[in-house]
């Protein structure tokens, strides 16, 4: 290393150009900087309002001094939280019931993407088509066929036979695994869009090779196309259990209790502690609410934080270059 | 049975293994979509009234009534489908190229990049479902009422530190600037607020996307002497390509979703109780924004390069 002086450094053009390159990087670095906090607080104003709020205590929620820092914090909003929404079992069964539907739907997904990609077949394009229309379709569009169709269920009559009527599922799970199952989940559409792009990119060669290599479709698809999607699979997996951890449209439709849905709890907590509490002031109302807020948000940032180390280690494992 | 077995080329085996694949999409697909599609037309079609003693529905054939209703006498649908479409094509390549440039900030290594990531993906969180349900639901207590649905933003910005625009915007107002310069200028700021939270899927897709490029092609471009800018147009653009792709589908949806053209539609079938009308509008909005998908998809997928 030379030692450095400001003076050489305007005299010789070498030395000039380094430090312009040092200066121009430093400057980068420091716009990248202010871009990532300023974006980062405009994400995160909202939550460490609520946060705070969760952590005040009543004389602090009326305190116009009171800023960021409580001055009474208190744990009561989550102790009463906890108790109302009965936390700890209910988060428990619904991830659970989440992670299940999770593999399912990509599992699922994966596959009919797959076929998309790699297989020709006659109407794939009208197919293809159809995934695209299912992304677009609005939600209360289904409502009314999805409801008939579990409130009587009866698959090719199957059920008829058997027990002599048709099974009524409202109110149970089985909806939401039947429809992962035929690739029609929580946004199913936009998953298999993913997988299929995701597919497409992928060389080819890797294929041929495991073909030549007498690997069979079903096994090449499992073992080495799915391995080297392993992006593409953490980010489903990711969207999945969010999207299934915050849907209210179904299980609202399906009436699937909330003992394993908490997103149902969430959104009721608030009246449920006025009226079982008797806490009748709407200030005080909404920090028990926000502390239920943060309770849902902590086991998905948890999850996405434990995921996300795999984004990097999937791709790493997957360095294969056509 | 061998020799049949034998029979079957490539092509063909190939062929029916590609259905096999796809089959129980296929299956879930007729059975839930093609029904409520089917049934959608079907209302669209007719007068619905409810049937109180029976617990069902009665259907009366009118024809094109409700279409011809829809456009030419209904008060706001004409305008509030352009101007929703409007708004969507505006916001597609802004959140797209924002998202992009995140991405990539947020794929180089630096110190904390996971707490960061993680930040980036709270707007996924928190802006589905049942955590903005109950937001709005805390908001209209809070007003008292169904009536004070309208203060939407205090729903978003009831945090205590949340910025008082209404101070600004009443200080420019002071300094004499016309009304419609601060309109738009306070929509834009706004609406940099919607852009981030609306990017943040974009942003984790584009993360995925980065990391499935192969670093030797860096490598390549790197010994060869390009410059960075030469290597995003080179590598990076073209290889994020497919999942720009995926992206805008993703982003014209996303604000289809919520565009005011559906939320037309859930009051009328819902609030009104007018599942024709309702039909209508849902199925001609889908309609046009399945077309907008199509150009503009197809128009992406012309420039896109494939692996293979």
């Amino acid at each position: 290393m030379k030692k450095f002086s400001i003076k050489k450094a305007f005299q010789d053009p070498y030395q000039t150009k380094l430090l312009m390159n040092d200066v121009k990087k430093f400057c980068l670095t420091v716009l990248q900087i202010a871009i990532i906090v300023g974006v980062s607080y405009v994400i995160l104003s909202p939550v460490i309002g609520m946060l705070v709020n969760s952590f005040s205590s009543d004389r602090d929620a009326f305190n116009p001094m009171v800023f960021v820092v409580p001055e009474y914090p208190t744990l009561e909003r989550y102790q009463l939280a906890i108790l109302r929404m009965d936390y700890w079992p209910t988060i428990g069964r619904n991830i659970l019931y989440v992670l299940s539907l999770t593999l399912i739907q990509v599992f699922i997904c994966s596959m009919v993407g797959y076929g998309f990609a790699r297989f020709d077949f006659p109407f794939k394009k009208l197919l293809f088509g159809c995934v695209v229309v299912m992304i677009v379709i609005p939600s209360h569009t289904i409502m009314l066929p999805l409801y008939t169709t579990f409130r009587n269920f009866d698959p090719a009559g199957i059920a008829t036979a058997i027990t002599g009527a048709p099974i009524n599922l409202m109110g149970t799970p089985w909806p939401m695994y039947v429809m992962s199952f035929l690739g029609c989940g929580v946004r199913a559409g936009l998953y298999i869009y993913i997988f299929n792009q995701f597919f497409r990119g992928l060389p080819k060669e890797i294929e041929e090779a495991a073909f030549v290599d007498g690997a069979g479709m079903w096994y090449t698809y499992f073992r080495i196309m799915l391995m080297n999607a392993s992006p593409a699979v953490i980010t489903v997996t990711v969207f999945s259990m969010v999207w299934q951890f915050n849907d209210t449209f179904f299980s609202n439709l399906f009436l699937v209790s909330p003992d394993i849905v908490i997103s149902k709890k969430i959104s009721t907590l608030q009246s449920v502690i006025a009226n079982q509490d008797k806490i009748l002031n709407v200030t005080i109302q909404e920090l028990y609410l926000h502390a239920g807020i943060i309770l849902v948000l902590l086991p998905i940032i948890l999850i996405y934080l434990l995921l996300q180390r795999y984004f990097i280690e999937g791709v790493e494992r997957s360095g294969i270059v056509g | 049975m061998k020799t049949k077995k034998k029979k079957m080329s490539l092509m063909r085996k190939r062929m029916v293994a590609g259905y096999l694949f796809i089959l129980p999409w296929l299956v879930g697909f007729i059975i839930f979509y093609v029904r409520s599609l089917f049934m959608t037309a079907q209302f669209s079609l007719s007068t619905m009234t409810m049937d109180a003693q029976n617990g069902g529905y009665v259907l009366d054939f009118v024809g094109l009534e409700n279409f011809r209703y829809a456009f030419f006498e209904h008060g706001s649908f004409k305008q509030t489908l352009t101007s929703s479409i409007g708004n969507m094509l505006i916001d597609v390549p802004l959140i797209t190229f924002f998202s992009l440039f995140m991405a990539m900030l947020l794929n180089k290594k630096f110190p904390g990049r996971a707490a960061v990531r993680a930040i980036f993906f709270l707007p996924v969180i928190l802006g589905s479902g049942a955590i903005v349900d109950a937001m709005e639901l805390s908001a209209q207590m809070m007003q008292g009422g169904v009536s004070g649905q309208v203060a939407e933003t205090t729903a978003s910005a009831s945090s205590a530190i949340a910025f008082d625009i209404d101070y600004l915007i009443s200080m420019f107002m002071n300094l004499g600037l016309p009304a419609s310069v601060l309109d738009y200028i306070t929509a834009a700021v706004s609406r940099i607020n919607d852009i981030i939270s609306m990017s943040g899927v974009q942003i984790v897709l584009f993360i995925a996307a980065l990391q499935s490029i192969p670093g030797s092609m860096y490598e390549v471009a790197k010994i060869e002497g390009a410059t960075g800018y030469e290597t995003f147009w080179k590598v990076t653009f073209p290889m994020v390509m497919p999942h720009i792709i995926t992206n805008v589908v993703y982003t014209i949806v996303d604000s289809f979703e919520e565009s005011a053209v559906l939320e037309l539609a859930d009051t009328v079938t819902f609030g009104q109780f007018n599942y024709g009308l309702g039909s209508v509008f849902s199925l001609v909005s889908t309609v046009v924004t399945c077309v907008i998908l199509v150009v503009v998809v197809g128009f992406i997928q012309k420039r896109t390069f494939y692996y293979n």
